[in-house]
């Protein structure tokens, strides 16, 4: 991470203390119950005994230095990485309490329930709208144009990007800025409804208005959402969770409140990292 | 030092371009002065005659017209099949590693041996006869590995992050493959598909192996029809005495070279056209 990245404990406290949450959102359900889970690439562990329960309608942001595996865990969650060969899972996932790694457990009916945003914007090579329109389409959601219509326009707005594109839904999704393509993409896996949002460092790429706009928005989605958010920024860990999860090598090493992660982290370790002394 | 590495390396580079480029060009030259008097409307609608000066290509055009779309119609969706399952099912088995080694092969074996192939299996086995059908099937088996392994680079060229975010819709693999990865991939399957076409048209062994005939009364109105196409009439009238069926031969170079930019053309068309409904 480079210097300007650190933060010093001082500001951190005050941007957590900032966000200001009522206290009673805490004891929020739980909506993903992950207990004990390993991950490996081929012979190569690369999540060691994960456990950890993320409660609904908040943010939970995972933070940690690069490859401790908090990408990687976070594919767990929607089985993305079903799609890497010479992988393997041990331990269990539950979302609403249903296992999602047992066998006969339909994996597009889960992406469809945990929808993802990723770090680097992929919009496909097609128009604004038919970006939107594609997940309706491939699940059958809409019976007819005009409720397509009405969807896309909706998780435009959503994803607030309605305004920019709306006199543009026919030309190419890749004639957008970066932080336009991000927000498209967002709106792309809002359109299915899903419960639950999975958002893998996706203001990264973007510069710092484009990310602002994208904090923002990640506020106004928790109403409505579970969200998880992998962050290399410290920073926007701080802004938007409400839940930090610290991960180092493979391991969940310390996981509370916000507030407390960045002001009374109780393993030295998160100290450590959070005001920069390592990592 | 290096510099002077550099020139020297420029020059044997652009020297060895003009000698292509002569060596064509002195062909084409050679083809036309032959060819181009003999070039009418009449050479083009006129069929096979013993004059020289009344003989035509009329059916031999058409039926390498016949033949080509034929082939087109059956090597593009088998070998984009194969390629995907290759490239998209089973990458990593060790049987689609055997089968890619073989296929590319495949794509080295001489023309002629798909003759006999085409003979043996579709002329004989499967009852087809001399048709303007197991030509082309044989034609399609000559194409099958290029357009295989082109179909397959232009599938690898296709980013993953794709796939990805086609996946994380809730899209099955099928759905991902068939609306996103196949149209970005299909401007480099069609460019695979042209050059496996425009070395078939050209092709003339595996044709006269087969028992293409090389004079025909009559142009195929069918895919069952006697066929005859235009390398075979053009090794016909080559292999005649006669210095006037030499113009003829010329001339039918020039035809079917024009044929063949004229297909080349259609599918640059076709890809910008692809190309730019993706990306603009």
């Amino acid at each position: 991470m480079n210097a300007p990245n650190r933060p010093v404990p001082a500001s951190l406290a005050n941007v957590a203390n900032r966000s200001g949450q009522p206290q009673a959102a805490f004891d929020s359900p739980v909506k993903i119950d992950v207990d004990a889970l390993n991950f490996y690439y081929g012979p190569k562990r690369a999540l060691d005994g994960i456990t950890i329960q993320i409660r609904s309608n908040l943010v939970t942001a995972f933070i940690g230095p690069s490859g401790c595996g908090k990408s990687t865990f976070l594919r767990t969650l929607n089985r993305m990485n079903d799609i890497i060969p010479m992988t393997r899972v041990e331990g269990k996932v539950l979302i609403d309490s249903e296992s999602i790694y047992d066998a006969g457990v339909d994996v597009v009916h889960l992406r469809r329930k945990v929808g993802m945003v990723f770090q680097k914007s992929n919009p496909f090579p097609k128009s604004i709208f038919e970006n939107v329109a594609y997940g309706l389409k491939i699940n059958g959601l809409v019976k007819s144009k005009a409720e397509m219509a009405d969807r896309v326009e909706e998780s435009l707005r959503q994803a607030a990007i309605w305004d920019e594109v709306k006199d543009r839904l026919h030309d190419s999704a890749l004639a957008l800025s970066g932080g336009q393509q991000q927000r498209l993409c967002i709106a792309r896996a809002l359109a299915i409804r899903p419960e639950i949002l999975l958002m893998d460092e996706p203001a990264s790429a973007l510069d710092p208005i484009a990310t602002q706009r994208i904090e923002e928005l990640i506020y106004e989605l928790k109403k409505q959402y579970t969200i998880v958010i992998v962050t290399h920024n410290m920073q926007q860990a701080a802004r938007v969770s409400d839940f930090t999860a610290f991960f180092w090598l493979g391991r969940l090493i310390e996981f509370d409140r916000t507030d407390r992660i960045f002001t009374a982290p109780a393993e030295k370790l998160t100290e450590d990292y959070v005001t920069g002394r390592c990592g | 030092m290096r510099k002077h590495a550099d020139l020297i390396f420029h020059l044997v580079s652009l020297s060895a371009l003009v000698i292509a480029l002569l060596a064509l060009a002195a062909l084409v030259f050679d083809i036309v002065s032959d060819g181009a008097g003999r070039l009418s409307l009449s050479f083009l609608t006129n069929i096979a005659s013993r004059k020289a000066e009344e003989a035509g290509v009329y059916h031999a055009l058409m039926g390498s017209i016949w033949v080509i779309a034929l082939t087109a119609a059956l090597a593009l969706p088998i070998g984009v099949a194969a390629a995907i399952f290759l490239e998209e099912y089973g990458s990593r088995s060790r049987t689609a590693r055997f089968i890619e080694l073989n296929i590319s092969n495949l794509a080295a074996v001489p023309s002629i041996i798909y003759g006999l192939l085409g003979l043996g299996l579709f002329v004989r086995l499967l009852a087809m006869g001399q048709s303007v059908l197991a030509g082309a099937a044989t034609l399609a088996l000559l194409a099958l590995p290029v357009v295989i392994l082109s179909t397959r680079e232009a599938l690898r060229t296709v980013p993953n992050s794709i796939r990805e975010g086609s996946y994380a819709l809730g899209a099955t693999k099928w759905q991902t493959i068939w609306n996103q990865v196949l149209p970005m991939a299909m401007p480099g399957v069609l460019t695979g598909l042209i050059l496996a076409l425009s070395r078939a048209v050209g092709e003339t062994a595996p044709l006269i192996t087969i028992g293409a005939l090389t004079y025909i009364p009559f142009a195929p109105d069918g895919i069952w029809s006697k066929f005859t196409v235009l390398p075979i009439q053009v090794f016909n009238w080559v292999s005649r005495p006669q210095p006037e069926f030499k113009a003829n031969a010329a001339a039918g170079i020039l035809v079917l070279m024009v044929l063949l930019l004229s297909m080349n053309a259609i599918a640059i068309v076709v890809r910008d056209r692809q190309q730019r409904r993706g990306r603009a």
